[in-house]
């Protein structure tokens, strides 16, 4: 019953730092862009008179999506067209179960792992569950019941299987240098250290692998250098016939694949909760030093900076996505075939043989 | 392949740029957050409604008639203005006035901002210097037409 009671809550919390992070992204997305080019941006919502700039403006924003007309087009098939919404949204929502935020925080005699849910196959059920999304981006496409929501949803989905290859190819590396598919076994192995002083860290083992896994994930997500399935400049995409939150719910889905990516990011490649040279009782440093920590200071001290590395590559992305044109699609395809495929094939050779040597 | 990694460099380049810009204007955004008065502000920005735009000097904003040194309209009812307006906004009715050097003054002048494209030719065309457009008055928006049919009372302002 405890362990039932301990799982619910794990769900709920890890469910609510997803969202309100989520939700907190789309103001971080919209005042990094003003700062970048000069701008104040989104600081006028309030909330009786107090605007702490613009921190109120996610709820303004979700409380006229809510209130809007949900107008489903008489031509559309109603049933998969409302679904549609929800797949994106719950197949990329799941993702952070796996998510290991700390390594265990002991309570009373009992060991809480800070992960919901610690598969054996953690890389695989992500993979395959941001694999999944693409249903959304096909079904709205098709429901929808209009020519070019169609032809948008099938670009969206050409887009998404061809970066799926390439997102898949470039991890095949880092599963062959670390012992698992297992989350927490992976950031266990990171907390290790390399050479007695360097972090093992994904990202110094498979430098290769790290950046055409940021390329293919940033594809992933759709958003502006790889927005195919949306072009709001020039096409029609798959959601042209979603209003209201239905069409917040992909606006929504979009941001969480961007906190669900710095995640991933975070923990397969920059040592997910590991802080460089501090173990379960406080930091070893390699030039001799040590420094003690109390055992609730080291857990707040891991959580801490899970959270700054995810915040980090959230940063990073926006701010790619503030700075470069999209692509064209057939620039698209040369880059995700032609380029990042055979990209992450020289790395896994490249792997194999450093290991064989080694 | 090989161009990819040629237009690799500049891809590289653009990110610094943009976050050459993110880290300088946080840097002020930060210093004004805790009070630090710096020249350079972290944007360029103005809070609108609150804090106005000065409006430079040649800007054509609504139109106002001069006075003369004895308060009346230097206006002589040349007619210039009404017959170079490309809108035909301006309605002018002439009065006899006592002083024969005058000889007429406008008893009535409608500017009828309805149909005003803001051209300036009538300023131009005055030779008086009886019209001007340096009010800095931008804000013109109005809830009925009547309201933006400007007489000469509103006009001498």
């Amino acid at each position: 019953m405890n362990d039932v009671i301990i799982t619910l809550i794990k769900i709920v919390c890890a469910l609510v730092w997803f969202l309100i992070i989520t939700l907190y992204l789309t103001w971080a997305e919209r005042k990094e862009s003003a700062v970048m080019q000069d701008r104040i941006g989104a600081n006028r919502a309030n909330f009786f008179g107090i605007r702490v700039i613009g921190l109120f403006q996610p709820f303004a924003d979700a409380i006229k999506m809510i209130f809007k007309e949900d107008f489903t087009p008489s031509f559309s098939r109603r049933l998969l067209h409302d679904a549609a919404p929800f797949m994106s949204f719950f197949f990329t929502a799941v993702t952070i179960s796996t998510i290991p935020f700390g390594k265990v925080l002991k309570v009373g005699g009992k060991e809480i792992s800070l992960q919901v849910l610690d598969l054996n196959v953690g890389i695989l059920f992500v993979l395959g569950m941001l694999s999944f999304t693409i249903y959304g981006v096909l079904v709205s496409g098709w429901a929808s019941n209009n020519r070019w929501t169609l032809l948008g949803g099938l670009r969206g989905a050409a887009q998404l299987i061809s970066y799926e290859v390439a997102l898949g190819l470039s991890l095949i590396g880092l599963v062959m240098v670390f012992p698992s598919l297992k989350f927490s076994a992976i950031v266990d192995f990171q907390g290790e250290l390399l050479f007695g002083w360097l972090p093992q860290w994904g990202i110094f083992l498979q430098p290769l692998g790290c950046l055409v896994f940021l390329f293919a994930a940033m594809a992933e997500s759709e958003r502006v250098p790889f927005d195919l399935p949306e072009g709001e400049s020039e096409i029609v995409g798959f959601f042209t016939e979603y209003g209201g939150m239905k069409w917040g719910m992909y606006m929504f889905t979009d941001f969480m694949k961007v906190l669900i990516i710095s995640c991933l990011l975070t923990t397969l490649f920059f040592g997910g909760y590991q802080v460089p040279w501090m173990g379960a009782d406080g930091f070893h440093f390699p030039w001799g030093g040590e420094w003690l920590l109390p055992h609730g200071i080291v857990v707040l001290f891991q959580v801490l900076i899970f959270n700054l590395k995810v915040f980090f590559f959230c940063w990073l992305q926006i701010l790619l996505r503030w700075t470069y044109p999209r692509f064209r699609y057939d620039q698209l395809m040369d880059f995700g075939w032609k380029f990042l495929i055979p990209l992450s094939l020289i790395n896994i050779a490249a792997t194999a043989i450093i290991m064989s040597i080694l | 392949m090989l161009k990819q990694f040629g237009y690799f460099y500049q891809i590289v380049k653009g990110s610094v740029i943009t976050t050459r810009h993110f880290i300088v204007n946080m840097f002020f955004h930060t210093l004004n957050l805790f009070g630090i008065k710096t020249k350079r502000k972290g944007a360029v920005t103005i809070q609108y409604p609150e804090v106005k735009p000065s409006v430079a000097a040649r800007h054509r904003s609504l139109h106002r008639l001069m006075r003369r040194e004895d308060g009346k309209p230097r206006c002589v009812v040349c007619m210039l203005c009404a017959t170079v307006c490309p809108s035909e906004c301006i309605y002018i009715e002439a009065t006899e006035d006592p002083d024969p050097d005058i000889q007429k003054y406008p008893s009535t002048f409608i500017i009828d901002l309805n149909r005003c494209c803001f051209c300036g030719f009538c300023v131009e065309a005055c030779p008086e210097d009886a019209i001007r457009m340096d009010t800095a008055e931008i804000e013109l928006a109005r809830y009925n037409r009547e309201d933006l049919v400007y007489n000469l009372d509103k006009l001498l302002g």
